[in-house]
């Protein structure tokens, strides 16, 4: 069987991509709120190697609850995208500024 | 070993998924290698047993999530080039950013393998049922000990559900007329409403 380490590696890797995705696309929300899907993914992928190499069930509940906050989070963020799409005719980052001062 | 290649493969194609998701210029092609993605993750947690979840995620992901996605992207009209505007500009510093985050993460996973560090062990109190299913134990140990983390998990998809419905609700009938309340406060009977005494058969002019 594959050690724990390659799974951790793996995620972490994922985890990486995740927050490079935020970096590199700073524009597009669509895409920040995909990148963040893969960093709670990566973070799924932690809970689930470790609750299963611990032989411990705690790990894989956590991560159905990290599922439904993923969830909602999505829906709620992606309701927010199309409010401010409708507004703006645009979703570009830079120009949420309409609180400022 | 059909393990190990299986492993590999799944781990090989996650990253190489990922990488297409922050890179891929048009967001739908994002979306896609996104469920890709998702169905790797899928396949590394069947690999280590946990079929629930992984059989969660695809349902939940790739079947609502990533739709979800899909819809939003094809139903906005958005100029991806210019959003792209950056892209070049962020990649140094991202790029800076990413390696040190990776560097000390592969340094905590190094510590471990060294042998330094004592991640714990398990109290036992939520192993497996022996003889029984994944889906089993994990439904013994879901009602048994985080049955109201359980019902509080439903509690916010409820409240996700209903304030995604309400953000983007919109009423599609006309607005009413204007009300002038010191106008209808002000208003007499006596220019409101005549007294008539109409002969029979004649009707009533108005």
């Amino acid at each position: 069987m594959i050690g724990i380490e390659h799974y951790v590696f793996v995620s972490a890797i994922l985890f990486v991509l995740g927050v490079l995705g935020i970096f590199l696309n700073r524009k597009n929300i669509i895409v920040i709120l995909m990148a963040i899907e893969l960093i709670l993914l990566a973070v799924n992928l932690n809970l689930v190697a470790f609750s299963a190499f611990l032989v411990d069930l705690t790990g894989q509940i956590f991560a159905m609850f990290v599922l439904t906050v993923a969830a909602g989070e999505a829906a709620v963020g992606l309701a927010i995208l199309v409010i401010y799409f409708r507004g703006r005719g645009t979703i570009a980052v830079d120009s949420v500024d309409r609180l400022k001062g | 070993m059909i393990q190990t290649i299986a492993f590999y493969l799944f781990a090989f194609l996650l990253v190489l998924s990922a990488v297409c998701v922050i890179t891929a210029r048009n967001p739908v092609h994002s979306v896609l290698w996104l469920i890709l993605a998702f169905f790797n993750g899928a396949g590394l947690m069947v690999l280590v047993g946990a079929e629930f979840i992984a059989m969660l995620l695809v349902i939940v992901y790739v079947g609502a999530v990533a739709v979800l996605f899909l819809f939003v992207v094809m139903m906005l009209d958005i100029d991806f080039a210019e959003l792209r505007a950056g892209f070049v500009r962020n990649f140094p510093l991202g790029l800076l950013i990413a390696l040190v985050l990776l560097a000390e993460l592969v340094l905590g996973i190094g510590a471990y393998q060294v042998g330094g560090l004592d991640l714990g062990t398990a109290t036992g109190l939520a192993t497996a049922i022996p003889g029984r299913s994944n889906i089993e134990s994990l439904g013994a140990v879901l009602y048994r000990d985080y049955l109201f983390l359980f019902e509080a998990a439903g509690v916010i998809l409820l409240v996700a559900m209903v304030g995604a419905i309400v953000l983007t609700h919109r009423d599609r009938r006309a607005p009413r007329g204007q009300q002038n309340i010191s106008r209808q406060n002000a208003r007499h009977p006596d220019e409101a409403t005549v007294m008539r005494q109409p002969t029979i058969g004649e009707g009533i002019e108005l």
